[in-house]
């Protein structure tokens, strides 16, 4: 493919020189050209004539100077959500794995929300580990979360000695490729009383010298959950993981740590990502989030056959984390941090913006547009970003 | 020329000093009270004349100005005590506790505070906020001591302590509204202020009281701006009664007690009754300022509605922010029903002639013109193309009205007036309906004056106002200016929109019985007479074929694409017509494509399992001449017509319009030759049919059965990370899915177009029985899914993206038994909606039609907000001549716009060209 696009570059170069024609294509054209050149088989003559035919349709298809940009991209994104779905649905082809779609996700990305609703992972592998089943079924348990509950056999609550019995299953353990040793101390370390007999846990209740029978039994059940529910393995804000294979083995998680998942071994640190957008920001940089603002709003809305163009989503995205950080659209991120007084009271909170205006001495020099329309101005955009100069002493 | 027009530059914001407030005031309000028992407004009182005059008969006190012209003056009330102004608590609070209690210098260090100046110069200078800057100050400059030591001599830590004076520093707290605490000890106002006049410039500056425009005293208010009457204008009712408005009622409220409180104070009253009456009056005018502060009950009128006070004058939807000055209401509008007109142009408006009337164009009279104007005027303002006002050439504004002023206006009538004459065919006029969600809401179209009272629009624009006709209203705006017209002609003109900004497609274009119709048209064999064809083609505007040497010759016009000279091979794209032989409707749709159109795609039908016949399937065009296929949905439906695509992207918005009125002209002509009806009959299926329905899904009901028997059994295996009852209730759905399904294919199976005449095998034409199936199949309405839910079965009814679980204990209703796990307990309908549903199935529609309901209710308040935030944090980006994307304070967005700095609206489906659409065309021509 490299010698094909180089092809092409030599082509629009020689054009450049010999015609003048100044064609400067995004790198992706020259990527499409290339494909063309191969699936449609074109001579150097069609290859030539083809660069001419796209360089007069990308000329004629340049935005205009002063177009309302941000207003298109808005309600280009804005009105595809009145014909969204409410319902979070299960995610494309993953039954097991509740993922929240339709509208709420897409408020959720453009409020730039810490907290999603639904964080999982799709973890991919590099290229000698993707067909090793066992590796891929070892790190799943590594990174799944576990419970005692998963691996016993047997459990029991003693009244008389008031203490928690617990089996450990050998055979699950081993199935879920857990430590013995990991696991025991995980336990000691939890329940300091605990007694570790081979198989057999026993838990002591606390406090079973200071009787109030009363609340004993009720401390004990209390115990014997915590007991099950104890974390013997699994990576942090992980929690259910699911092993699935396609072409490859994937590894699909609820709940999200991207920068621990990234320090494992034989991860794909490419295609290996996370829905949660500040955590890719934290991790990957503000370039990455902004990508993945994309890639998610994109897949979101595509989800329900909506389209929009891409260049919409990117304007969105772009504005989000222009200074450097992930904002949100609203009054807490961009909105909020508008400098016109007059932009922001007309948004929301209209009392509070006027009141700090006053004490602080704020200047509104009106060169936004709500600004404009409120004091009845013609608007510096479009058709009114231009004046007209006249030389009248020139006739 | 109306003279020069100035220009606000920027707008200045400051707190106003009591001494400012004084100087504006013209008169210090004393009396409680509007009117004497007489009805003139008492001296001193709250509707003094000073502040201004609403009624045109009075004359205003201050500035002589009659009622209308006088603007209103603002007038003062010296406040008994000072109280604090309830929007400045929390600042104040934070001033307090960042300064020291004793000396009031801040509480930095020098270089703290010279490192935060510069800090806040910075920011200034760069038009940035403030807040966080302001937040680290309030941080670092508190220092609260939690407990003030018993023994005065105890050393205390230096850093509770003020650092120019050294005293240590007690907690200050804020008792929401705006009672201010240092330790148990509550600070008057008076105190209050008294801290915050101690306070020097440079360190209001640091606190974040901007000293050129404020000092932290005035947030303490020592007297009161009373507005002019014109702010709060009192009404009079029918029955002669005066009534005030709420603003008033709250100034009276506030003086009453004020009153009150200086007569306490000057005859002596306890500590507690004065403290008392202190406090009154904080509430009066707190909520004199705000009636909404939290931790104050809101006051109330006398029926009990609270009062609107400032803030909520200016809050909200309805605040004068967004109901005022961000929209304001408008002459020259208008607003009715809709209704569809087929016969007008998509770039024209149906106008009722009584709108018409109403609301008028400004023409300038010149010596071109002066005729029809004058004809105008003849008319008067009841007859159509007349006029209403009449503008001279000194600004006076003259009402047509009758005989005499008409001829008074004809003789004067010169070049320079200005003529209001009334709206006409071709006149241009904004149309909109609501919600306007996008730009292509709002268009603008051409005036057809038409006799009835509603709105007529041509059906290819419904789907950008996302309209119908089941009520629907629609609001026109006519222009003033020329300036306007001009800038609305050449950018919001109907078909400068067809292609959708979104995607880069179709917006615009052909729905319903458009569809159908060119698909009953342009089937394969269909054919039509001679006459018949001609009179198709005189009846759908299109431009006769010429007669020569014998035959028909269509197509000459050499409809080529923009700037294209016309081929030597251009008579390959003619179609000749021997005289009787007979037309087929591909022919006739021909008529309608430009000469050099090539095109070959997928027609929608394809979608079809069996198509009969198979030519029709693909579409070929070739030299404007549709070879082979039908027309569907996707040659030129709204948001797929591949057509129309390709003729907006090619020959321009203007010819697409032409193909868009014609074809749809042409589609409609058709369906009323072949004609279209359906029933219910469309739904039949035979008996057989139905037996194979029943016998299967009696089939899945079994399996049903038998998931839950193994479930109760408990030899079910959970899906992994699921528990039993979930893989259960998925495995359910799953079958049950597919029992709607396979009941659904074997009624398509049934549920054909129409039958391939058995008799002649060589006979091409199918004969069209079910134009149900035909409107489903062609994408001209509804879908198969519609179809066999009427048919063969409706099925599983959810709510809350599950099966119904919901109702009484353990079961959804009390005819099933507890924990009932089967089909029908839990919301599947075995019935079709032919068949009926019995009662039990009819409940759980309903269930589902609701939640169907609820959703939408709640999805389009959730989507609109989504939208506002939106456009709000994106309206003022913009491209600049270098490309740049900036916001209005210049930083930059995208250095270019989408990364190629291709205008979507302006693209190809996104790309800015197809290039295997460019390669065919290369081919194309280089043969």
């Amino acid at each position: 493919m490299d010698d094909i696009e180089a092809k092409v570059i030599e082509t629009i170069t020689q054009l450049n020189d010999e015609e003048n024609l100044d064609i400067d294509f995004p790198e992706s054209y020259i990527e499409d050209l290339s494909k063309a050149y191969v699936k449609n088989d074109l001579t150097d003559d069609e290859l030539t004539q083809l660069i001419r035919k796209l360089k007069m349709a990308y000329d004629r298809a340049h935005v205009e100077a002063g177009e309302a940009v941000g207003t298109v991209a808005a309600q280009s994104v804005g009105e595809p959500g009145t014909q969204m779905t409410m319902r979070t649905f299960h995610y494309a082809g993953v039954t097991e794995l509740n993922v929240t779609l339709g509208l709420p996700r897409l408020i959720e990305i453009v409020d730039a929300r810490k907290e999603i609703a639904t964080p999982t992972m799709d973890i991919y592998f590099d290229e000698e580990r993707r067909d090793d089943e066992e590796f891929v079924r070892t790190l799943a348990n590594q990174i799944g979360k576990s419970t005692v509950n998963d691996i016993i056999s047997d459990f029991n609550l003693n009244y008389g000695t008031m203490e928690v019995e617990a089996v450990l299953d050998s055979k699950k353990i081993e199935e879920k490729r857990l430590d013995r040793e990991e696991i025991n101390a995980a336990i000691e370390k939890a329940f300091k009383k605990a007694d570790i007999k081979g198989d057999r846990i026993i838990v002591p209740s606390s406090k079973s010298d200071k009787s109030d029978s009363k609340f004993e039994i009720r401390e004990l059940r209390l115990l014997a959950d915590k007991v099950r529910d104890l974390q013997i393995s699994g990576i942090k804000g992980i929690g259910k993981v699911i092993i699935r294979r396609d072409e490859e083995w994937i590894i699909h998680t609820e709940g999200s740590n991207l920068k621990e998942i990234l320090d494992m071994d034989g991860i794909d640190h490419v295609r290996t990502t996370t829905n949660n957008i500040h955590e890719i920001g934290e991790v990957l940089g503000i370039e990455a989030a902004r990508q993945s603002i994309i890639n998610e709003a994109q897949n979101t809305l595509s989800e329900q056959g909506l389209s929009v163009d891409v260049r919409h989503i990117m304007l969105v995205a772009d504005i989000m984390t222009s200074e450097g950080t992930v904002k949100s659209i609203g009054r807490h991120g961009i909105s909020g941090e508008k400098s016109s007084v007059l932009a922001r009271a007309a948004f929301e909170e209209t009392g509070k913006h006027l009141l700090h205006a006053s004490i602080r001495g704020e200047v509104d020099d009106l060169t936004g547009i709500i600004e404009n329309i409120i004091i009845g101005q013609p608007i510096p955009l479009g058709t009114g970003s231009v004046g007209v100069k006249m030389d009248y002493k020139n006739e | 020329m109306k003279g020069f027009i100035k220009k606000i530059e920027q707008i200045n914001f400051g707190l106003m000093s009591p001494e400012d407030i004084r100087a504006m005031s013209v008169v210090t309000v004393e009396t409680p009270d509007t009117y004497e028992d007489d009805g003139f407004p008492i001296d001193k009182g709250l509707m003094d004349p000073r502040l201004g005059v609403i009624d045109p008969s009075l004359v205003c006190r201050t500035c002589g100005f009659r009622g209308g012209d006088c603007q209103g003056h603002f007038g003062s009330i010296e406040l008994a005590r000072p109280v604090i102004h309830i929007g400045f608590g929390d600042v104040i609070h934070k001033i307090l506790r960042s300064t020291c209690n004793e000396c009031g210098r801040i509480l930095l260090n020098d270089e703290q505070i010279e490192y935060f100046t510069e800090k806040i110069n910075e920011a200034m200078d760069s038009r940035e906020s403030l807040n966080a800057i302001l937040k680290e100050v309030y941080r670092v400059a508190k220092r609260e001591l939690k407990q003030m030591p018993e023994d005065p001599d105890e050393e205390i830590d230096m850093k509770y302590c003020c650092p120019h004076c050294g005293a240590p520093q007690e907690a200050i707290l804020l008792d929401k509204p705006v009672t201010i605490r240092q330790g148990d000890y509550k600070l008057t106002a008076s105190e209050v202020r008294e801290r915050l006049e101690k306070i020097t410039d440079e360190d209001s500056f640091v606190l974040g009281v901007n000293p050129e425009v404020a000092r932290p005293e005035w947030l303490v208010l020592t007297v009161l701006p009373v507005p002019p009457v014109t702010v709060r204008p009192s009404i009079t009712l029918d029955t002669g009664e005066r009534s005030e408005d709420d603003l008033t009622h709250k100034l009276v409220d506030i003086l009453r007690i004020n009153q009150r409180l200086l007569e306490n104070m000057e005859a002596g009253a306890p500590q507690l009754i004065v403290e008392d009456l202190w406090e009154l009056l904080q509430y009066h005018v707190t909520t004199y300022f705000d009636n909404e502060a939290s931790g104050v009950p809101p006051a109330r009128h006398r029926s009990g509605r609270p009062l609107k006070t400032l803030t909520q004058r200016l809050k909200g939807k309805e605040g004068r922010f967004r109901s005022n000055l961000s929209g304001k209401r408008v002459n020259f509008s208008a607003r009715t029903v809709i209704s569809p007109d087929p016969n007008i142009s998509i770039n024209e408006v149906g106008v009722p002639e009584m709108i018409a009337k109403e609301v008028t164009v400004p023409v300038y009279v010149n010596e071109w013109n002066i005729e029809e104007m004058k004809q105008c005027i003849k008319n008067g303002p009841d007859v159509h193309p007349g006029a209403n006002y009449v503008i001279r050439n000194d600004g006076r504004k003259i009402r047509v009205r009758n005989e005499e002023t008409i001829e008074l206006i004809l003789e004067q009538l010169e070049p320079g007036f200005i003529v209001e004459r009334h709206l006409k065919d071709g006149d241009m006029v904004l149309f909109n309906r609501q919600p306007s969600l996008h730009r292509m809401s709002m268009m603008a179209h051409e005036v057809r004056v038409l006799p009835y009272k509603t709105f007529r629009l041509n059906l290819c624009v419904c789907p950008p106002y996302n309209a119908d006709f089941d009520g629907d209203e629609m609001n026109m705006h006519v222009f003033q200016t020329d300036e306007s017209r001009a800038e609305a002609k050449s950018l919001m003109r109907v078909q400068e929109h067809i292609l959708s900004p979104r995607f880069g497609g179709p917006i615009i274009g052909a729905i319903h019985d458009h569809i159908s119709g060119a698909y009953l048209l342009t089937r394969d064999g269909v054919e039509f007479t001679e006459e018949q064809a001609l009179q198709i083609i005189r009846k759908s505007h299109l431009e006769l074929p010429i007669f020569k040497g014998g035959q028909w010759v269509l197509k000459t016009n050499h409809d080529l694409k923009p700037d294209m000279e016309v081929p030597h091979d251009i008579e390959e794209s003619y179609i000749y017509k021997e005289k009787g032989e007979k037309w087929t409707g591909k022919e006739l749709f021909s008529l309608l494509l430009p000469n050099d159109l090539n095109l070959s795609y997928k027609a929608e039908i394809s979608k079809c399992p069996v198509v009969y016949p198979i030519e029709d399937e693909t579409v070929v065009i070739k030299n404007g001449i549709l070879v082979q296929g039908v027309i569907d949905e996707s040659a030129y439906g709204s948001f797929s017509g591949k057509i129309l695509d390709k003729i907006v992207k090619e020959y321009g918005p203007g010819r697409a319009k032409e193909f868009l009125d014609r074809s749809t002209d042409l589609a409609i002509c058709g369906i009323m030759k072949t004609g279209i009806t359906t029933s219910l009959n469309d739904e039949e299926i035979p008996e057989e049919a139905q037996d194979r329905i029943n016998e299967h899904l009696e089939k899945k009901m079994a399996e049903v059965d038998k998931l839950v028997e193994s479930y109760e059994e408990g030899y079910l295996q959970a899906l992994p990370g699921r528990s039993l009852e979930e893989t259960l209730e998925m495995k359910i759905m799953q079958v049950l899915g597919e029992a709607r399904d396979m009941s659904g294919s074997i009624a398509e199976n049934y549920l054909t177009m129409g039958k391939q005449s058995d008799d002649d095998p060589y006979d091409h034409v199918m004969a069209v029985e079910n134009h149900s199936v035909v409107m489903a199949r062609t994408g001209a309405r509804a879908s198969m899914l519609n179809l066999t839910q009427i048919t063969a079965c409706v099925g599983q009814q959810a709510v809350r993206g599950g099966r119904i679980e919901r109702g009484y204990l353990n079961r959804t209703l009390p005819h099933f038994k507890k924990g009932e796990l089967g089909a029908k307990a839990k919301g599947f309908v075995h019935s079709s909606y032919k068949s009926g549903l019995d009662p039990i199935e009819f409940f759980f529609h309903a269930m589902g039609g609701r939640e169907g309901l609820v959703d939408t209710a709640i999805r389009t308040a959730q989507s609109g907000y989504m939208q506002r935030r939106l456009v709000n944090a994106l309206q003022d980006l913009q491209v600049k001549p270098s490309g740049l994307v900036t916001d209005n304070q210049g930083n930059v967005i995208q250095t270019m716009f989408g990364e190629d700095g291709v205008d979507p609206a302006k693209s190809d489906f996104g790309k800015p060209a197809d290039l295997n659409k460019l390669i065919d065309e290369i081919r194309m021509e280089g043969k």
